[in-house]
């Protein structure tokens, strides 16, 4: 099981904030192909991941990065801060 | 050293008081306050999303390395989440080094940082609607001179 989280309008696109998904996805790419096969509203929020950033376990990482041992997956537009 | 990520408003001159004082080899204090901009005289509030736990963790992280490069003696970082009315503050940084070259340079170096890698995401709420604000490539490539 992992945690996935969504924040700012990744999170208003898909509907809510957080949930926890039973997943065979080896990375970052994988879940999220996984994700847009499940509905449109995902197919939306990811349509261009170049404008996406996406961090494990609370560090920023890539879409290739892998997720074996991986316990909270956050998707995200490019921060705003400051 | 001091990260506060918090709701509640702050007042940048309070903290500033007596940052970096009585601490032995301290010759410069810099202080710097963002506060919400309304360019068009519309914004009726800002809304700052953030990640609870990732944010502590980034900013910690990049004060560290902010401590380590310019010889800080002691360094703040505030920055605010929710609501946020036009004029308030949003974030504060302050720094304090042996000569101000290093205040200086720390800080530009924080503010940058924060504005691109700590997970924050700001929303522009005005009387027509709202709308998230957009990252800058200017901020990622301000980056580039660290």
């Amino acid at each position: 099981m992992i945690d996935v989280l969504y924040f700012a309008w990744v999170r208003e696109r898909i509907g809510l904030p957080r949930e926890r998904l039973d997943t065979a996805a080896e990375t970052v790419a994988d879940l999220v192909a996984e994700l847009v096969a499940r509905e449109e509203r995902y197919a939306a929020a990811f349509a261009d991941t170049s404008a996406l950033r996406v961090a494990l376990d609370q560090e920023l990482a890539d879409f290739s990065a892998p997720l074996a041992g991986v316990r909270e997956v956050a998707f995200f537009p490019p921060m705003t801060g400051g | 050293m001091r990260v506060a990520v918090q709701a509640e408003a702050f007042d940048p001159g309070h903290e500033a008081t007596g940052f970096g004082q009585g601490m032995p080899g301290v010759g410069a204090v810099v202080t710097f306050a963002g506060v919400v901009r309304d360019t068009t005289g519309t914004l009726a509030a800002m809304e700052i999303e953030h990640y609870p736990g990732m944010t502590e963790r980034a900013i910690a992280g990049i004060l560290a390395e902010a401590v380590a490069r310019w010889h800080l003696l002691d360094a703040l970082v505030i920055h605010r989440h929710g609501r946020l009315g036009p004029g308030e503050p949003i974030m504060m940084v302050a720094t304090a080094a042996a000569h101000r070259a290093e205040a200086f340079a720390a800080a530009e170096f924080l503010m940058d940082y924060l504005k691109s890698r700590a997970p924050f995401w700001k929303k522009e709420i005005t009387a027509t609607g709202a709308e998230w604000v957009a990252a800058k490539d200017a901020d990622e490539d301000a980056l580039d001179r660290w």
